[in-house]
């Protein structure tokens, strides 16, 4: 942003008080800046206007004669007369209430939106006492499904175009349009076509009417009986929301709009997640081994329930007994990506400061190295797409699994002057928008980003034709470019993403957006919850002495990670593992060592919200709050900090990450000295070298949050971050002409405890199928829909096929934790990429 | 010149006597093949503009004074100064939906002339640059559209349109469009929007205007087809010639459409200007009269938009500016005329109802307010009416159209006139028109309403006592 000069304002007079507005800027905007409110339903700061409800007309000179304009529509210019309470303006006003109102049903004793809706709320500032309407209203079937999740009734709608709009226009999703004409205009689906969109949510919030209803939301409250609190959505963007609840249960989500993040928008299947919360399997309370009758022995089959203070005596005594058997190295910890910032920290302090292990890894064998990711240089979001940059993507798809950045990037490549070039394996969602498609083979993505940055785009390489590496390098060149990066198929090993990361610091210009799967998993690297590291972004080298001091102990040598750890439990090294809401059985890409190594292990500590099959099979079970019943502060992708807050309590007797953690670390006679989020926080802000400067108070006050680390030099007296160094380049395997090169991706509704304990999303998954090219398929005999057998070198799986387009030759792609097929069973992990081989049934 | 009357194989058209500039060749049955096209000097005006600049010939057309004959009358030379220069490309879209009420003399000249639409559609195309035409003809005009497909089809084949017409650098593409039948499409905005693929509803100018930023985001020049028509001819004999017709602001002649109450219905080229609604209506060369027996009540003097005029108005001249000074307009030269046997209220409510019925729907006034007009006007003549109605619906038309409506002086009540045009508080025109027979019946025809209201038919119960 460049300061404002004297050109960029421009002098306006409203209601005869001379104002300053922005060059451009639109007069409704200007006007409310000003504290002149002028009543709108169609204008939304984030779409473009239409100027099509005409509520917005004021009486505005601009020089040839004072007439109604649309004050929505209309750019400032240099000493245009504004009237907002003239007679002409009034009088317009309430015109257009009252046509707005004669074929409304008026059914606001029984509307979602009665309480905080404008219609009702400028109908009262504004609008007529009395209806002059005697003729019977405009009738249609009451509300109908639009979409799973959404529903419409078309007799309160007023039609403004902001639902339609945000379909086409910024989800891109244009399902839902007007029809008919005159006063029979609706707006309504195509037929047979269901408002499919992973964003659908977001038309209920912008409607400026009940005409949008959401499922999850009818009828359960009243707005004036929701308490409501703004926060931040625990996913990698760390979308910022507002929370409401009645009676101590979480009814509705909303976007808040942060010009950092979201912009308001969410992903249906955030939005809705708050279904989940009050699912009645929820672990309320702490679970040991007991006997058949309820009676906790050690020795017992079954769960049974117990009070917190046996649970947690329990899960001392297991570690006290695998520290006095096998020393730290034989406990573990994996998981904990899904809690706050603070509980990351005081975990990372009681497996490394006083239990003594370095085994401890938030991700599941599915990300980066936190040496990798913590070491690169960062970019901000709206950076990342100003006008004139490029970005490289090489993550999941966007629209998947990153929904709001999705949304970004979509807008920043329709609206602005950015070029996209894609490296992952497959086409994303963002199809035609995207610049260059150049779709490295999996395993050879380090060789293509390298020719591009090497420039040497004459020969193929990695399944990209010369003609798409030129054109990637054209779009990169002298741009800024940002590297949005993460792990698109666990089917292809971190190795040749971070050769293609190595090849891209090379580049002139160039920042990263390190974008890994799990809420908090920024948060979870930047606090140590991985092998090497300690919080604040360095390494047990660089920083063991630092904590050592602060902590009195710090792990000497570098520890295991998740596959590590699991291995470690199989040859009966590792005895006690913790699961921080981490399941393994279901969500680590090689199921059998997962089962393996859960089953040998002798303690299995789980911490989580649901009872999935990794923790049905614990020892020890401790029910931990969720999203919204304990507060902290979350860290996205940028680094970005931005306050949780509690708006409900844990249900039971579950307890916050954090105190967990401390009273486990007191049972094993140690004190962490943390006795809040807050006193957590100034340990880190005291402590990490990255935090320095980032004070609770400073994270709260931000309304966009706050990026780490602080540009001043406050962390100067603290151990070095960690830098990033090039690793030896990964082999390319050989391309096998028999076989397909496997991409296991992930889709946003899938078998996932989240989705699947919410009643409006559980359906949406779809059964898991094999997509290829269609010329693939054909090859090998395959149509659409027939069930074909997959076999790689370690395991076969039926499941049905696909042809798609999207595929580039010579690839399969299967998606993860989709029910009918798992596609875990053929992905060897020792292997740089899987191959596999197709065959009809 | 004409033998003055109609003509059996161009139905609806009089081949009045009068100078003939867009007509010219509808005396002949074939006229819309390309032979007969070329044996009457058809494409001479190409040939002609393609052997001078094409800035001589967008000066030969401004200099012309050529008014656009859509409806708003804006002289085409000018707007097609309007394109910015320097940005590529741009497009010509002739507008050939023509819906407005009363109106079809677009019809017949794309029926019965396609080759002259063609051939002014490539001059316009020369002059400016434009390397791309959109023919959008209206949905129900089947006959227009097989017409013009086959001429195109002629004059591809005969080099005169595509690639280097005439063996010349100029390559123009011509694609023809079938509407689907929406007046409002008629609009200029809403007829790009169209084209896009999307719904037909107006965009709102400004900020932009289509010249400006038109079609998918290009400087697009939208002229109706009659003003394209008169462009073989104009550069065919230059712009004094033309301007020697007419009056020295609307020069030329103009194709007015009469319809309703007169003896000898139809569509006549007229000059511009000289000709009174008095002439035309009761000339012998024209329309003959009011039918025996009858008087005139009231004429709608250019489309179902514009507001009405009665006998004191008969004597003005048929030129843009003296109308719209008296309080209408000649918009698309549709003349709507009624005689004493006409009911102003149903009248009235059968023009609102067509407004209502095509409001696109995109702004609240006009969706909203036009049908509810329409069901109060539908409650008077019904026999419902109430005794607040008459000022409700003004009230409401004044909510659609704010400040004092453009209407005809009256006399006898001591009336000045209101000049054209309305104020709106909707985007486009379309809202504000149905307007127009409102204010127009009710300051005239106020006791027709009140009767009406007064005199409700009462359902009859019977009585059936104990
Ligand atoms: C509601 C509405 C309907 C219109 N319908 C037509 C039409 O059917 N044909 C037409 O040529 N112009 C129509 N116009 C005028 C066009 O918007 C535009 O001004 C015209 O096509 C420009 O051509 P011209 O400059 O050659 O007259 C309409 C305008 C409005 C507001
Ligand atoms: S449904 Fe709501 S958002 Fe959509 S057009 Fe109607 S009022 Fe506007
Ligand atoms: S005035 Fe009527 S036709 Fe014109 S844009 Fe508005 S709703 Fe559509
Ligand atoms: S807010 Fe301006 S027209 Fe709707």
């Amino acid at each position: 942003m460049t300061a404002p000069t004297d050109a960029d304002v421009v002098p306006v007079t409203v209601n005869g008080v001379e104002v300053e507005a922005n060059a451009g800027e639109l007069l409704i905007d200007a006007c409310e800046r000003n504290g002149v409110y002028i009543p709108r339903f169609c204008h939304h700061p984030r779409m473009k206007p239409v100027g099509m409800c005409r509520m917005c007309l004021v009486e505005v000179d601009a020089g040839r004669g004072a007439s109604l304009q649309p004050s929505c529509m209309l750019p400032c210019t240099p000493g245009m007369i504004v009237d907002t309470e003239s007679d002409l303006t009034k009088k317009a006003q309430d015109g257009v209430l009252e046509f707005l109102l004669i074929n409304h049903p008026l059914d606001c004793p029984v509307c979602d939106k009665g309480g905080e809706c404008p219609l009702q709320d400028q109908t009262m500032a504004y609008g007529p006492g009395e209806s002059r309407f005697v003729e019977e209203k405009r009738h249609y079937e009451k509300p109908i499904p639009i979409s799973d999740t959404v529903y419409l009734d078309r007799e309160r709608c007023i039609l403004c175009d902001r639902c339609t709009r945000f379909a086409s226009e910024v989800a891109g999703d244009p399902l839902i349009h007007f029809q008919d004409r005159g006063s029979q205009t609706q707006v309504n689906t195509f037929p047979d076509e269901p408002f499919a969109s992973y964003f659908s949510g977001n038309t209920v919030q912008i409607c400026p009417v009940g005409a949008l209803t959401a499922k999850p939301y009818r009828f359960k409250a009243r707005p004036w009986d929701l308490e409501e609190v703004d926060s931040t959505f625990p996913n990698p963007m760390g979308d910022r929301v507002n929370v409401q609840s009645s009676r101590d249960r979480v009814l509705r989500i909303q976007g808040v709009d942060s010009d950092a993040t979201n912009w308001g928008w969410l992903t249906d299947r955030d939005r809705f997640s708050f279904e989940a919360l009050s699912h009645d399997q929820r672990l309320v309370t702490p679970l040991v081994r007991g006997d058949s009758l309820g009676n906790a022995t050690d020795d017992g089959d079954e769960l049974v329930a117990t009070s917190w203070a046996v649970a947690v005596e329990r899960a001392a005594s297991a570690i006290t007994a695998s520290l006095e058997a096998g020393g730290a190295e034989s406990i573990g910890v994996i998981g904990g990506a899904n809690l706050t910032t603070e509980a990351q920290y005081v975990w990372a302090k009681l497996a490394k400061g006083v239990i003594g292990t370095d085994n401890v890894d938030a991700q599941l064998g599915d990300g980066l190295p936190a040496q990798v990711v913590t070491a690169l240089p960062r970019n901000t979001i709206s950076d990342a797409m100003a006008p004139g940059s490029a970005v490289v993507l090489l993550v999941d798809d966007p629209k998947e699994q990153f929904g709001t950045l999705f949304l970004r990037l979509r807008h920043a490549a329709v609206e602005g002057d950015i070029t996209i070039v894609e490296l992952s394996p497959i086409a994303s969602g963002l199809g035609s928008l995207v610049t260059v498609g150049a779709h490295a083979r999996p395993g050879d993505v380090g060789a293509v980003a390298r020719a591009i940055v090497d420039g040497r785009t004459d020969v193929e390489v990695g399944g990209v034709e010369p003609a798409e590496l030129q054109a990637a390098a054209a779009a990169l060149a002298a741009r800024a470019v940002t590297v949005i990066v993460g792990r698109p198929s666990v089917a292809e090993q971190a190795g040749p993403i971070i050769d293609a990361i190595a090849a891209f610091t090379e580049l002139e210009s160039v920042s990263f957006l390190p974008l890994l799967r799990r809420g908090n998993i920024s948060g979870a690297l930047d606090m140590g919850l991985t092998p090497g590291m300690l919080p604040g972004r360095t390494t047990l080298a660089e920083g063991g002495e630092w904590y050592r001091a602060a902590w009195g102990t710090v792990p000497a040598d570098s520890g295991l990670d998740t596959a590590g750890m699991l291995e470690a439990a199989v040859d009966g090294s590792l005895t006690t593992l913790v699961l921080l809401g981490a399941d393994p059985l279901a969500d680590f890409p090689d199921a059998d060592l997962a089962s393996r190594g859960l089953a040998a292990c002798r303690t299995v500590i789980a911490v989580d919200i649901f009872a999935s099959s990794s923790v049905a099979n614990a020892d020890v079970v401790l029910p931990a709050a969720g999203f919204a019943e304990g507060a902290g502060t979350h860290t996205n992708l940028e680094g970005r900090l931005s306050p949780l807050m509690q708006k409900v309590n844990p249900p039971g007797t579950a307890r916050a990450d954090w105190l967990i953690a401390a009273e486990l670390a007191w049972a094993l006679r140690a004190d962490l000295g943390i006795e809040s989020p807050e006193s957590a926080w100034a340990e880190i802000e005291r402590l990490a070298p990255s935090h320095a400067g980032a004070t609770v108070e400073q994270v709260r006050a931000a309304h966009d949050g706050l990026v780490i680390p602080r540009p001043d030099d406050a962390g100067a007296d603290r151990p070095a971050m960690v830098s990033f160094s090039a690793p030896v380049p990964t082999e390319i395997v050989p391309v096998d002409g028999y076989a397909l090169r496997l991409v296991a991706d992930r889709r946003l509704y899938d078998q996932g405890t989240i989705v699947q304990h919410c009643a409006s999303m559980a359906h949406q998954s779809d059964l898991a199928r094999i997509s290829m090219h269609p010329l693939d398929a054909a090859a090998l005999g395959v149509r659409d829909g027939d069930l074909v057998r997959v076999t790689s070198a370690r395991a076969s799986i039926e499941l049905p096929a696909r042809p798609d387009r999207c595929v580039p030759r010579g690839r399969a792609v299967i998606p993860l934790n989709r029910a009918g097929a798992d596609v875990r069973a053929l992905i060897d992990l020792a292997t740089v990429v899987t191959d596999v081989r197709v065959a009809t049934l | 010149m004409g033998v003055n009357s109609y003509l059996a194989h161009a139905p609806g058209y009089v081949d009045n006597e009068g100078p003939k500039i867009v007509t010219g060749r509808f005396v002949h049955e074939d006229s819309h093949t390309l032979a007969r096209s070329l044996a009457t000097g058809g494409y001479d005006g190409l040939k002609r503009a393609l052997e001078q600049s094409p800035t001589s010939i967008h000066d030969i057309v401004r200099d012309a004074t050529l008014l656009g004959r859509g409806g708003a009358g804006f002289p085409a030379g000018v707007k097609w100064g309007f394109c910015p220069p320097g940005v590529w490309p741009r497009y010509l879209v002739v507008n050939g939906d023509e819906s407005e009420p009363g109106t079809y003399k677009d019809r017949l000249l794309m029926q019965r002339d396609p080759h002259q639409l063609i051939e002014g559609s490539l001059i316009a195309c020369y002059a400016l640059g434009l390397s791309q035409c959109f023919l959008y003809v209206r949905g129900e005009m089947a006959l227009a559209q097989e017409r013009i497909a086959i001429a195109l089809n002629e004059a591809y084949d005969a080099g005169l349109v595509g690639t280097n017409i005439l063996g010349t650098d100029l390559s123009v593409d011509i694609v023809l469009h079938w509407g689907a039948g929406a007046y409002i499409v008629g609009e200029e905005t809403a007829l790009i929007e169209s084209l896009e693929g999307n719904r037909g509803m107006p965009r709102l100018k400004p900020p932009f205007f289509p010249a400006a930023i038109g079609l998918y985001g290009k400087p697009t020049i939208v002229n109706n087809v009659e003003t394209l028509a008169n462009l073989p001819w104009i550069i065919n004999n230059g712009a004094a010639a033309y301007k020697a017709f007419g009056s020295e602001t609307s020069p030329g002649t103009r194709m007015f459409a009469v319809s309703g109450h007169v003896k000898r219905p139809g569509v006549y080229e007229v000059e511009h200007g000289t000709t009174t609604f008095r002439e035309l209506l009761y000339g012998d060369n024209y329309c003959q009269g009011i039918r025996a027996g009858h008087e005139l009540k009231m004429f709608i003097p250019g489309g179902g938009s514009a507001p009405w005029f009665f006998p004191e108005q008969l004597d003005l001249p048929l030129e843009a500016r003296p109308v719209g000074a008296a309080g209408s307009m000649l918009g698309s030269g549709a003349i709507v005329v009624m005689d004493e046997t006409t009911d102003a209220v149903k009248a009235c409510l059968r023009v609102v109802r067509f407004f209502a019925r095509e409001s696109c729907g995109k702004c609240t006034p006009c969706r909203e307010g036009t049908s509810w007009e329409e069901t109060i006007l539908q409650r008077i003549h019904d026999g419902l009416g109430r005794p607040g109605d008459i000022d409700m619906l003004l009230d409401i038309a004044d909510n659609i159209s704010p400040g004092p409506y453009p209407t005809a002086a009256d006399e006898a009540n001591g009336l000045d006139a209101v000049p054209f045009p309305p104020k709106q508080t909707t985007i486009c025109p379309l809202g504000p028109s149905s307007v127009a027979p409102i204010t127009s019946a009710i300051r005239r025809f106020r006791h027709e309403f009140e009767a009406k209201i007064t005199a409700r038919e009462l359902i009859p119960v019977e009585a059936t006592g104990p």
